[in-house]
């Protein structure tokens, strides 16, 4: 059997931390929403750590719904670049400080 | 430490090397994503990453989910990051030492350092587990295969989830299309083109039979357009007068 889950428990607090730097410290739009899946893959380690150690099957069936919502979130927030871009002609997070096209 | 956290099976030494070699390639690519300069890098070393949380989950017994992880982060969620990057042009290096806001990088280390030590202090002391059985089922129940068992617990237990689901796909879809579409040009290029197409172009008839008229017409609108909007139009005399007898031109030709 595998290693202990306090390891991977580790491993996806690190790898969260990792991606919460990324999002609070990176300007570029596109770069920050890639932060954004490292901290749910990050989640989705630990959900399947814990169905592995508690022995239920519903920790990895949520980490089926986490990855169809991150398709949907990663649809509209792409549309919405576009759409920024199209208008900025830039993807740094610092350009949309004034709401107003 | 809960008794839980340390109650590891028998780990042989190939579990160990997989799980070490895994772990420094998903921190490698998460490094990668955080500090790299190009953004077709950041989305390939997301890929670096999503492949060792892949094998984690197959040395975990989640091999549908290793699987899916693999198809659909890496197949399409990632070439959709790079379609929009090649799409948008921006596969450049940013000046990534730019700090508009002073001391924010400094703050932002410090808070989510003090995080994660709170997230793994609290994960190590706190004893989460209340006994209560299983809801979904068990990960190795009757001897069923991985995918059997989520499967079965997706379309039973979870099915209202799982139809929500739908709705939210079919809501995402619906709004990138509605956000991604130009809005601008399907209302606003007949106004700019053609100024006297409302003028003169209902009544064909009477434009080539009169040409001042229609000319006068033309002029008129073509007048009051560039007062409302200067954007992109020439000087109002010569502007005018080479707009109308371009759109009689092609009137008489095509009539």
């Amino acid at each position: 059997m595998s290693i202990g889950p306090a390891w991977y428990l580790g491993l996806a607090a690190v790898l969260f931390a990792i991606g919460a730097i990324g999002v609070l410290v990176r300007r570029n739009v596109l770069v920050m929403f890639m932060c954004i899946e490292l901290m749910l893959n990050a989640a989705n380690l630990t959900f399947v750590t814990f169905s592995r150690v508690l022995g239920d099957i519903g920790g990895q069936s949520l980490v089926f719904f986490v990855l169809v919502v991150a398709a949907a979130e990663v649809v509209v927030g792409l549309g919405i670049v576009v759409a920024i871009f199209r208008r900025r002609k830039s993807t740094t997070a610092d350009d949309l400080h004034v709401l107003k096209g | 430490m809960t008794p839980l956290l340390l109650a590891s099976t028998r780990a042989t030494i190939p579990d160990l090397i997989t799980f070490v070699v895994c772990a420094a390639v998903v921190l490698t690519g998460a490094l990668g994503v955080v500090m790299s300069r190009n953004s077709v890098h950041a989305a390939l070393s997301l890929v670096l990453t999503l492949f060792g949380v892949a094998v984690l989950f197959i040395e975990q017994d989640a091999q549908f989910l290793a699987a899916v992880q693999v198809i659909v982060y890496a197949g399409a969620i990632v070439v959709l990051f790079l379609f929009v990057i090649m799409f948008l042009g921006v596969d450049r290096e940013e000046n990534v030492a730019a700090e508009p806001l002073k001391g924010q990088r400094p703050l932002a280390l410090v808070l989510v350092v003090i995080a994660a030590t709170g997230i793994i202090f609290l994960a190590a002391t706190s004893h989460w587990v209340t006994g209560a059985h299983a809801v979904a089922g068990s990960t190795t129940a009757g001897g069923h295969s991985n995918t059997y068992l989520l499967g079965r617990s997706v379309f039973t237990t979870y099915l209202w989830a799982f139809e929500i689901t739908a709705g939210l796909l079919v809501i995402a879809v619906v709004g990138a299309v509605v956000l991604a579409r130009r809005p601008s040009q399907v209302h606003e290029e007949p106004r700019d083109a053609r100024p006297a197409a409302p003028g003169a172009g209902g009544p064909g008839d009477a434009a080539v039979a009169s040409p001042p008229v229609a000319a006068a017409v033309a002029a008129g609108t073509g007048a009051s357009g560039s007062t409302t909007d200067d954007g992109e139009r020439r000087p109002v005399p010569a502007g005018v007068t080479g707009r109308a007898e371009d759109g009689m031109d092609e009137r008489v030709t095509g009539s």
